[in-house]
C-alpha cells in the first residue's frame, strides 16, 4: 500500500493545466512546422506560420495559446496499492483544476445548466474525470483541455458490421468535410471504433491526446489512419478552412471488441490547438 | 486580393471595396459579444426596449477573451465559432451592424442579410490567440458585466489581422479558397 496525499494530486493537477494551456507539444509545433514547408496555399502558409509565433508567444510569455481554453478532462489510471489520503478525492481533483484556472488566467467556460439556466459556474468546474484502476503503486494523470468549437464537429455513429472498413473511412471523412473551418483546421481528429456506444467516444477522445505522428500498431488500422488522413489533406479546406493541402495534421484510431450486431464509430475533432499534458505521481 | 489598412468603424463605402480573399488591417473600436450576449440583445428587441450599445455602423469580434494577466490589455483573444450567432445575425444586420469578426461558415439567411443591408464577415485566425491579443490595446466592459468573457466589450485594436471571408456582394472564401486544392476522388 502507498499512500498519496489528495493535495500532492491536487497540486499535479493544478501544474498539468497550466503546462497544457501555454505548452503545446513538441510533437504538434513540429507537424505544423513540417506541414508550412509543405503547404501548396500561400495563404494557408502564413496561417500555419501564425501558429507558430502563436505557440512561441504563449509558451515564453505563460498566457493561454487560445482563449477556449476548454472543459477540463482528465484520464486517470489509478494504481490499485495507491490509498489517497488526507480528504476528498473528487474534490482534490476539482480544487487542482479552480486553482489553475484562476491563477493561470485561463478562462473559465463551463456553464452550471445546458440547457435552461447556463450560468458561468466562475471557476471552470466540474471538470470531467475519467478512472481506472490499475496494477501498482503509481497514478498516471493525463489532462486535456478540451477547446469546444471543435468538439461541436465530433459525431458518433452506430455502423453496421456491413459496412466495413469503407464505413468506418468514409465516416471520418464526411465528419471532417461537415467541420470544414468550422474547429480551427489543422485538426487532429481522434477515433474510436467498436466497444459500445460511450466507450467508442471515449477512446476517440483519449486518441485525440496520441502524439501526432504515432500510428496504431495494428498495421490494418495504421494503414485505415493513413487513408482517412491523405483523403482528408485532399478535401482542400486547408488551415483555417480558407484553402490548401493541410487540413488534418493526424488520424488517431483505437479500437476495441464490439457486439455481433454493431460497429460504432466515434469521431472526435481537436483543432491544432490540441492541449494535454500527463503527469505520473 | 488586396490589401488595406481601415479605421474602424468601416463607411459603407469600405464595406462596398471589401472582396472575400481580402486582408485587412483594422484600427480603432469594436465591440465583443458571443452567444449569450446574441440572446439578450434580441430578446430585448423582441420586448421593444432599447439596446444597451449602438450597434448601428459598428464592427463586433465573436469573442470570449481569456482573463488579462497583470500587464495586458486582455487575455488569449482568437476568435470563436459564428455559426451560433447566425440565428440573430439577420436581425443585428437590419439595424444597421456592417462588420463582424469571427470563423467558419454562416447561414444562407445570414449571406442574404449580409448583401441586403451591406455587410462583411471577417476572420481572424483561429487558435492565434496570443498573437492576436497583441493588437488589442484597450478593453472594456460595456454591458453584462455578470456574463464574464462573454460580456460586451468594447476592444480598441491597432492594425488588427482579418481576412475578408464573405463580403458584401456574396463572394465567399470559404468556397473559393478550398476549391483550388481540392483533390477528391472522382475530381481531375
Amino acid at each position: 500500500m502507498r499512500e498519496i496525499s489528495v493535495q500532492t494530486l491536487s497540486d499535479t493537477v493544478r501544474a498539468l493545466y497550466l503546462t497544457a494551456n501555454y505548452q503545446i507539444g513538441k510533437d504538434i509545433e513540429s507537424a505544423v512546422e513540417e506541414a508550412e514547408k509543405k503547404e501548396a496555399s500561400p495563404i494557408g502558409k502564413s496561417v500555419l506560420c501564425q501558429l507558430c509565433e502563436n505557440y512561441k508567444i504563449a509558451r515564453e510569455e505563460s498566457v493561454a495559446i487560445c482563449q477556449d481554453t476548454g472543459m477540463a478532462i482528465l484520464f486517470m489510471d489509478i494504481g490499485q496499492e495507491v490509498h489517497f489520503t488526507g480528504g476528498d478525492f473528487e474534490e482534490a481533483v476539482q480544487d487542482g483544476v479552480r486553482r489553475a484556472y484562476r491563477d493561470g488566467y485561463l478562462r473559465k467556460s463551463i456553464v452550471n445548466d445546458p440547457v435552461f439556466e447556463r450560468k458561468n459556474t466562475g471557476d471552470n468546474t466540474p471538470a470531467v474525470l475519467h478512472l481506472r484502476i490499475v496494477p501498482g503503486d503509481k497514478v498516471h494523470i493525463l489532462a486535456v483541455a478540451k477547446g469546444f468549437g471543435s468538439e461541436n464537429m465530433s459525431a458518433v455513429k452506430m455502423c453496421t458490421p456491413s459496412e466495413g472498413e469503407a464505413g468506418i473511412r468514409d465516416f471520418i471523412i464526411d465528419t471532417a468535410r461537415k467541420a470544414g473551418p468550422n474547429p480551427c483546421p489543422p485538426m487532429i481528429i481522434g477515433v474510436g471504433v467498436g466497444g459500445s456506444f460511450e466507450t467508442a467516444a471515449l477512446m476517440a477522445k483519449r486518441m485525440t491526446a496520441r502524439p501526432v505522428g504515432t500510428h496504431n500498431p495494428n498495421p490494418r488500422y495504421a494503414k485505415l489512419e493513413r487513408d482517412a488522413l491523405e483523403a482528408i489533406n485532399r478535401l482542400g479546406i486547408g488551415p483555417a478552412g480558407i484553402g490548401g493541402t493541410t487540413t488534418a495534421l493526424a488520424v488517431n484510431i483505437d479500437y476495441a471488441p464490439t457486439h455481433i450486431a454493431s460497429m460504432p464509430v466515434a469521431v472526435n475533432i481537436c483543432c491544432h490547438a490540441a492541449r494535454h499534458a500527463d503527469g505520473l505521481i | 486580393m488586396s490589401e488595406y489598412h481601415l479605421k474602424l468603424p468601416l463607411s459603407a463605402q469600405d464595406v462596398q471595396l471589401l472582396r472575400a480573399g481580402d486582408t485587412v488591417y483594422l484600427t480603432g473600436p469594436l465591440l465583443t459579444g458571443r452567444d449569450a450576449a446574441h440572446k439578450r440583445l434580441i430578446q430585448l428587441l423582441d420586448e421593444g426596449k432599447p439596446l444597451p450599445v449602438d450597434i448601428r455602423g459598428q464592427a463586433i469580434y465573436y469573442v470570449g477573451p481569456a482573463p488579462a494577466s497583470p500587464g495586458h490589455a486582455v487575455g488569449s483573444a482568437g476568435p470563436t465559432t459564428s455559426y451560433r450567432m447566425d440565428a440573430y445575425t439577420p436581425r443585428l444586420l437590419s439595424l444597421g451592424l456592417n462588420c463582424m469578426i469571427g470563423k467558419g461558415r454562416r447561414s444562407d439567411a445570414v449571406r442574404q442579410a449580409m448583401q441586403e443591408y451591406g455587410a462583411v464577415y471577417l476572420g481572424a485566425v483561429g487558435g492565434a490567440a496570443a498573437l492576436i491579443a497583441r493588437s488589442i490595446v484597450s478593453s472594456e466592459v460595456l454591458a453584462y458585466p455578470d456574463l464574464g468573457t462573454e460580456a460586451i466589450h468594447r476592444f480598441t485594436v491597432k492594425d488588427f489581422p482579418a481576412i475578408v471571408l464573405m463580403d458584401a456582394h456574396g463572394g465567399n472564401l470559404y468556397e473559393s479558397g478550398p476549391e483550388a486544392y481540392r483533390r477528391e476522388a472522382g475530381q481531375p
